[in-house]
């Protein structure tokens, strides 16, 4: 927590760089970009993971570019909230925000009608794969034994939680079970108001597995009341070595995950465009932002724009896939 | 211990220590204030917080908010007029023995007297919470369910002098609270389409609104209501403290038990310790016929009550996120905003920040002995400060707040509609804080109850089947039980608290 940013201190910048912004303008003729404060608007709320990771590209993007860059916390409504305020936002590069998996899922939901294809991306910076968490009292002590006790159960008698309906660790876990050829509500989804209270509630003994994060999950591991059988992932997350992945283990090859990226609303100028990219291809690459992940457990992947917009549709495109199957997608819409 | 040594060097830290002391300045200042109350001075400062990292954020809040009910204590003797309400039980009492001319005995006992209840509820808080939060990481949906039955039940049934009307501010809030997103199957509810209405009702400006805007309504309509002031130098104020000691010792430890008590109950704060203790003082004293005309034995048990509630309101609210008064209800989403989020797991999360509260509370509590013998001198100045200039600043204040709670418009007009909505309840003696309660306590009722649902394949017995939810459940029916004899005619009897005068703090 101590190595987040100082908000007194960017907003220090910001003034001053606006009274210095105010002294210069008449001096500058053509449009530069950036020649302001930069707001990077963060769909979920400060000192979460989300929170944690805008805050480290911002200010790898102040370094670079020489303008504040302010992390704005517009929150709610599952991340309905911040997503359309980035989307509406006025596509001139002074706005721009963290865009996370909720936006491939919301709309097959029918909570917005926003899709991946409303936004500019810009660069992927981070992918978590779901892990198999149960309780440290639990009588499962690897994977393999829990997918029999799994097939064994009767129809929704284990319990599993992590977030609420239909979120990504829900359907981590839809996708998990159909992968082993069970119905997706073979085991019954408690919603959980995120994953800290679905990890309290799994070392309470109200629930049988966990299905959010690895790093996520890490203060219940730390504390001995829980164990992580396994991660959704192809590889192992070499922070946690001992963790086995589901392909190693009962040979599913299933892997899905929560992702965070950087995006604008639709029609950046080009020129920002530019600039945006080979920065965060820059801040990615850096050793501050390897050690700032490293050190909370959260996994690196990046894509650069073509890429990142063609994960986000491919992502689109399974997330649909997935809900309907569980019947959590509205068909209408 | 470790934890115990990183939390002394969060907060031995020379911003750390610089926030807590300009926070008391403001605590004092807010409270001497008569109108401006202490959950107004938590809710004047979550703006601020806003840019601090966790401690001095939680230090400027536990610092402001103790000096604050002891400054309210000041223009209760000196104007007749509690700075807070917390001061009102025995506002009557303290001007009586400043007539007497005891104004000097008056003071010093009420500053000695919150120090230490102050430092008691503080006390309790240390050695309960942590032992608490043992007990209650083995709590699963269903005991979550009936803490917050028992806690909205607290606020309607102790909280309030009317339970009819305190269900029906109960019951607001918690439709209030159906808007947004429904926790359980993820559907939107109540937003007509609106974007901003699927975050919810934000409680912080609706709370900023209700207590602040709502007081400024109030404030702007007796505008011109001046006060006359005792003209009466303030002299010294320890002489004679060691012989009430001796006297009243019983009455302190008895004030402060029952006040940290009051506190640790869900929607019960500082006010209603004050009230309580008061009566029970009077109800058990040798001479109660001395009461009401200046007798100091009330004042020890009331102003010892009030103080040693702030503490015990932290204990549910750190260990179960259930808010003990309308200023943890505030802390609560302070404690959101800065991801320590409050339940068994913080403190196994980050418990130096935990420590560090607590350092920061006793700290706070012995900070208010010089600052407050400094404010009862400066009192006189403190007074004079013109209400036409300072009820604007605090507006302003409070839009800065409501604004920086959403980042956008939506804040400040959900702040003005529940402020005119909170000015009309109270006109109406309709009591705020149940329904403050149900806004914050009501999507934990809903996600507890229908994870509980699909827990138990829709089984209501097993809401009794884990021992622990058992007695809860238990508990939560006897409570029930008594509220229906309460209201029906044969059963009322004596109310603890006098309606009309339970605003919250």
């Amino acid at each position: 927590m101590s190595k987040t940013i100082d908000r007194r201190g960017v907003l220090k910048g910001a003034v001053a760089a606006g009274a210095a912004g105010i002294i210069a303008a008449p001096a500058i003729a053509q449009p530069k970009w950036p020649a302001r404060p930069i707001t990077m608007i963060c769909p979920w709320g400060a000192g979460g993971g989300t929170d944690a990771t805008a805050r480290i590209v911002a200010a790898l993007l102040e370094k670079s570019l020489g303008q504040p860059v302010n992390v704005v916390n517009r929150t709610g409504g599952s991340g309905v909230v911040g997503h359309s305020a980035i989307a509406t936002a006025a596509p001139d590069g002074y706005t721009i925000g963290m865009l996370t998996v909720e936006i491939s899922m919301m709309h097959h939901m029918g909570l917005t009608q926003l899709t991946p294809s409303d936004y500019t991306a810009l660069a992927l910076m981070n992918e978590d794969p779901p892990g198999v968490q149960v309780s440290a009292s639990s009588p499962y002590k690897d994977i393999k034994a829990l997918a029999e006790a799994i097939k064994a159960a009767p129809h929704g008698k284990l319990k599993a939680s992590g977030t609420g309906q239909g979120g990504i660790w829900h359907l981590a876990l839809v996708g998990w079970l159909l992968a082993m050829g069970l119905k997706p509500d073979h085991v019954a989804w408690a919603p959980s108001n995120g994953a800290a209270p679905a990890m309290q509630d799994l070392a309470a003994g109200g629930i049988d597995i966990v299905t959010c994060s690895v790093p996520e999950a890490r203060a219940m591991l730390d504390a001995g009341k829980a164990r992580s059988l396994a991660i959704m992932a192809k590889e192992r997350n070499p922070q946690f070595k001992d963790v086995p992945t589901l392909n190693e283990t009962l040979g599913i090859n299933y892997s899905v995950g929560a992702w965070r990226g950087i995006g604008g609303p639709k029609g950046l100028p080009e020129n920002v465009q530019k600039i945006l990219a080979a920065e965060l291809k820059k801040a990615y690459d850096s050793q501050e932002y390897k050690d700032f992940m490293n050190a909370r457990g959260f996994g690196m992947t990046f894509a650069d724009q073509a890429g990142y917009a063609a994960f986000m549709a491919d992502g689109d495109k399974a997330m649909g896939t997935a809900m309907t199957a569980a019947g959590l997608a509205k068909k209408a819409s | 211990m470790q934890a115990i040594a990183t939390a002394f060097g969060l907060v031995f830290d020379l911003q750390v220590i610089g926030v807590i002391l300009a926070s008391a300045v403001f605590g004092m200042f807010v409270g001497a204030m008569p109108g401006l109350t202490a959950t107004m001075a938590t809710a004047l400062l979550v703006p601020v917080t806003f840019f601090m990292p966790p401690v001095p954020a939680l230090g400027a809040i536990v610092t402001a908010t103790a000096m604050a009910i002891f400054a309210g204590d000041i223009p209760a003797a000196m104007l007749r007029m509690p700075g807070t309400p917390a001061s009102a039980a025995y506002a009557d009492e303290s001007y009586e023995m400043t007539k007497k001319g005891q104004l000097d005995l008056c003071m010093g006992v009420n500053l000695v007297f919150s120090v230490l209840g102050g430092i008691f509820g503080v006390a309790v808080l240390i050695l309960a919470a942590p032992m608490l939060a043992e007990v209650a990481i083995n709590f699963s949906s269903f005991e979550y369910f009936w803490l917050a039955c028992l806690g909205l039940t607290c606020a309607v049934f102790i909280g309030t002098g009317d339970p009819v009307k305190g269900l029906l501010s109960l019951f607001i809030g918690l439709a209030i609270g159906c808007v947004g997103i429904d926790p359980a199957a993820g559907q939107p509810r109540f937003t007509f389409g609106n974007v901003d209405l699927l975050s919810g009702i934000n409680f912080i400006p609706t709370l900023i609104g209700m207590f602040a805007v709502s007081e400024l309504l109030r404030g702007s309509v007796s505008l011109d209501q001046g006060s006359t002031m005792v003209q009466q130098q303030v002299g010294k104020l320890m002489t004679g403290i060691g012989a009430v000691w001796r006297k009243y010792w019983k009455n302190f430890f008895r004030g402060s038990i029952l006040g940290t008590v009051i506190g640790a109950l869900p929607g019960a704060g500082a006010d209603i310790a004050a009230w309580v203790s008061y009566a029970v003082s009077k109800k058990l004293s040798k001479e109660p016929e001395k009461f009401g005309t200046g007798h100091l034995e009330g004042i020890v048990d009331s102003t010892s009550a009030n103080n040693s509630a702030l503490g015990g309101a932290w204990i549910p609210a750190l260990v179960f996120g259930i808010p003990g008064d309308s200023i943890t209800a505030i802390v609560i989403g302070v404690l959101y905003m800065k991801g320590m989020n409050p339940g068994p797991s913080v403190f196994l999360q980050t418990p130096e920040l935990i420590y560090a509260v607590f350092i920061i509370f006793i700290l706070a509590n012995i900070v208010m002995f010089p600052l407050g013998w400094a404010a009862i001198k400066s009192a006189k100045q403190i007074l004079r400060v013109p209400r036409n200039i300072l009820l604007p600043v605090i507006l302003i204040f409070c839009m800065v707040g409501s604004f920086a709670m959403t980042n956008s418009i939506y804040g400040v007009v959900l702040m003005v509609v529940m402020g005119v909505f909170g000015w009309v309840l109270e006109e109406h003696g309709i009591p705020i804080a149940p329904l403050i309660l149900g806004l914050v306590l009501g999507e934990m009722l809903e996600q507890n109850f229908m994870t509980s649902m699909i827990k138990s394949d829709g089984s209501f017995l097993f809401f009794f089947e884990r021992p622990i939810a058992g007695v809860l459940g238990v508990c939560t029916l006897i409570v029930w039980g008594l509220m229906l004899w309460r209201m029906l005619p044969f059963g009322r009897h004596g109310q603890p608290v006098p309606a009309g005068e339970t605003a919250p703090p």
